[in-house]
């Protein structure tokens, strides 16, 4: 069967504890966890967590279920890609040529965070193609550290 | 009036009817064991935590309540780790109370202290660290709704020092909800329209029932629809007595050693339909051959057991009882005299694999352990609560013993704990003092929780446990002598090494040892006529072998009936 990346949303009570049973049912079951990020909802006693992993559509649906029988889960979600909207963000640090570094920031549309003499802190938001392009792009460039989130949906 | 914590604890545990508690005292938990000396509570003292587990489980299986166990922090906790696994691979509601120290402690390394909701977290069905006294009655309320409700399970308190000396104004808990983990307990129509369908056109058709049907109390409704279409039925070790074990239409349980005749079947039929099985390697063989010509129909609570080992043709997701309800009103509105005679071939063809490959074993000089259960059986007519240990001394008890009622027949199936029957012989025998309860034991696992003998002396339990006593590891030395060359590493445990009559009489119990075939009867007839506790040890047949066998990933066609002869 046909291994692909999914997207799960969750609402889950917002306790110290949850995200360890979260991250425990993955790795208990042998599923992997490609990124995630988390955040509280509009209700501060809830909070969202999106979830990209890897697999079957078989195995997505006993990843949910599972999810589901956490008695902290308030509802799990397989986000179909078509329905939702999704963004990824990612800071780099690039050195060198300032004209080059602009040139850059021109095409992949980045916004400009710090600009010192020796380099510059630059920041992409897009769907995770728009990254991983803008990603090859930067690596051309004297590209020194970065640090990309989880994805989030809506 | 404002009451302490541990007054709370108890308030909240006597509102969910709990009247029996299994445990052991420690610092943590002195405040508790203090409230409890004032009250009406039953609290059996065990001498080992674990024993204090499986004995709450015990109770939890032969009564279907929920078993309630306390005990203190850190090496009391970690104590029950393996009662809790035991329990929550089995589906079994239970309850587990730890003490914690006190709040302001918790992550400095304080004297007994451990992260037990982290150590528990993968095999509790939930679990609840109490940092506040108002949270207090509602978590109890929460912790038993979750045991009790869809798959059943274990759910553990965690209760610092703090917490249990704190005071405030007691309030009635609210009614939990789940979100998504709240069960389902009503089927879809379609999926029940369809499975009578297929009824009708079964050639074939065999019932796998599991645990399910005894936690989901199903019994009653699954024997009017086997009776209804004439369907033969077999099982999962979980599932004994969720149908009589006398019954004409039952065929024994199935898979790694079940009988020969509900493994052909199994592997032969059209339509199989499951009633609370979660198909476990044990029960399926290899996965590409378990009944690989059969439309699949599962029945099961929990919606992560659907298409988890076996993918499964027509699924649906309810309790066991309603689902067997519907399907029963369903096939009366349709022409039953049809379904039922048309089964007539099928019904002959197990009969005839019956007479293929029977359950049975051959006499010798030594007692074998085969004869001891089947003669138990027949001096008892079935009539006990029977627990067993792990090893060939369960599959023996699984083959030769005939479970007629649901909730009498108390076993580890999905941990395999040695170490498990003793002490839940007693938490049955706690729950039903008036009825015979028996442990059905191998040498090496009665000697995990042998300890809890003293705790039967003293609250006098009168379980007896039944030794088949064959000096060895029996079941992995199994193992070895098929796989292995008969390398016997480590599985030789000497026999007379302790002297369980001596043993039994230090505890002040009553012990009695039978070496000859003949002495079987009598010794089993003056142990269970014996109004005490008693320990029976049966010198058996050292290297008896538990059969049929199917070799771990063969197909269940595969079998071994006996040494030397395949299948
Ligand atoms: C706690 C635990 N440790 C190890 C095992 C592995 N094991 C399974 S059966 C068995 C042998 C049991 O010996 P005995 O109680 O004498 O039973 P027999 O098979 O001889 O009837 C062992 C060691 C286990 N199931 N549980
Ligand atoms: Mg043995």
């Amino acid at each position: 069967m046909d291994v692909q990346e999914h997207t799960i949303s969750l609402l889950v009570h917002n306790k110290p504890d949850v995200l360890a049973r979260i991250a425990g049912t993955f790795s208990g079951r042998g599923y992997n966890i490609e990124n995630i990020s988390a955040n509280v909802t509009m209700n501060p006693k809830i909070t969202k967590i999106t979830i990209v992993t890897v697999g079957t559509q078989a195995t997505m649906v006993q990843v949910e279920n599972q999810l589901k029988k956490l008695v902290d889960v308030i509802q799990a979600t397989h986000m179909k890609s078509r329905e939702s909207v999704r963004r990824e963000m990612v800071l780099v640090t690039v050195g060198g040529d300032r004209e080059k570094v602009m040139k850059a920031v021109g095409e992949l549309g980045c916004r400009v965070l710090k600009e010192k003499p020796d380099h510059f802190v630059l920041e992409v938001t897009g769907s995770k193609e728009e990254i991983d392009q803008a990603l090859t792009y930067l690596e051309t460039l004297d590209m020194k550290d970065m640090s990309r989130s989880g994805m989030v949906v809506l | 009036m404002e009451l302490n914590g541990s007054q709370i604890l108890l308030r909240a545990l006597m509102n969910e009817g709990v009247d029996t508690i299994f445990g052991y005292p420690g610092g943590s938990i002195l405040d508790i064991h203090d409230e409890l000396f004032k009250s009406s509570f039953k609290h059996i003292l065990v001498r080992h935590e674990q024993g204090a587990a499986h004995a709450a489980d015990g109770y939890a299986r032969s009564s279907g309540k929920v078993g309630v166990c306390l005990v203190t922090s850190g090496p009391g906790a970690t104590n029950t780790v393996t009662g809790i696994a035991t329990a929550y691979m089995d589906s079994i509601p239970m309850v587990i109370v730890t003490g914690q120290v006190p709040t302001p402690f918790i992550g400095t390394d304080a004297f007994q202290e451990v992260d037990i909701t982290g150590i528990t977290r993968p095999c509790t069905k939930h679990n609840f660290l109490v940092r506040h006294i108002d949270e207090l009655a509602n978590t109890v309320r929460e912790a038993f709704y979750i045991a009790r409700s869809g798959r059943p399970g274990p759910v553990l308190i965690d209760l610092p020092k703090d917490v249990m000396r704190a005071m405030t104004e007691y309030r009635e808990p609210v009614s939990p909800s789940q979100g998504s983990a709240e069960p389902v307990y009503l089927p879809d129509a379609g999926p029940l329209t369809e499975t009578v369908n297929l009824i009708k056109k079964a050639k074939k058709p065999v019932l796998l029932i599991g645990g399910g049907v005894i936690h989901g109390r199903a019994t009653a409704e699954l024997i009017e629809f086997a009776h209804k279409v004439n369907i033969p039925v077999t099982s999962t070790l979980m599932g004994l007595g969720g149908f009589p074990g006398t019954d004409p239409l039952w065929m024994g349980m199935l898979g790694m050693h079940g009988t020969y005749y509900a493994n052909m079947a199994i592997s032969d039929c059209d339509l199989l339909i499951t009633v609370g099985v979660r198909f476990s390697d044990r029960v399926t063989g290899r996965l590409a051959t378990f009944a690989s010509n059969a439309t699949i129909v599962q029945i099961d609570i929990d919606a992560t057991s659907i298409n988890k080992n076996v993918l499964v043709h027509i699924p649906i997701v309810s309790d066991c009882r309603s689902a067997l309800i519907q399907l029963n009103a369903l096939l009366d509105r349709n022409g039953l005299e049809k379904i039922r005679e048309g089964r007539e071939d099928w019904i002959t063809r197990i009969g005839e694999w019956r007479t293929e490959g029977p359950m049975s074993y051959c006499q010798g000089e030594a007692i074998k352990p085969q004869c001891v259960i089947e003669t138990l059986y027949r001096m008892t007519k079935g009539d006990a609560i029977v627990a067993t240990e792990v090893g060939q001394n369960q599959m023996w008890a699984a083959q030769f013993f005939r479970f007629d009622k649901p909730n009498t027949f108390l076993t580890s199936g999905g941990l395999g704990t040695m170490g498990y029957g003793f002490p839940a012989a007693i938490g049955a025998q706690v729950a039903f003092p008036d009825r015979l309860v028996v442990d059905i034991a191998g040498d090496g696992s009665i000697q995990m929780n042998i300890q809890e003998l003293a705790t039967a002396v003293n609250y006098k339990l009168p379980v007896k446990v039944v030794i088949l006593n064959n000096g060895y590891l029996g079941m992995v030395r199994q193992w070895q002598e098929l796989f292995y060359e008969k390398r016997y590493a480590n599985t030789g445990i000497g026999g007379q090494v302790p002297d369980f009559v001596k043993l039994a009489e230090a505890y002040g119990a009553l012990g009695l040892r039978a070496v000859k075939p003949g002495e079987v009867e009598a010794t089993l007839a003056k142990g269970l006529e014996h109004p005490g506790p008693v320990l029976m040890d049966f010198v058996v047949e050292a290297e008896e072998k538990v059969f049929p066998m199917v070799n771990p990933g063969a197909s269940l066609t595969d079998m071994k009936l006996s040494s030397g002869i395949g299948m």
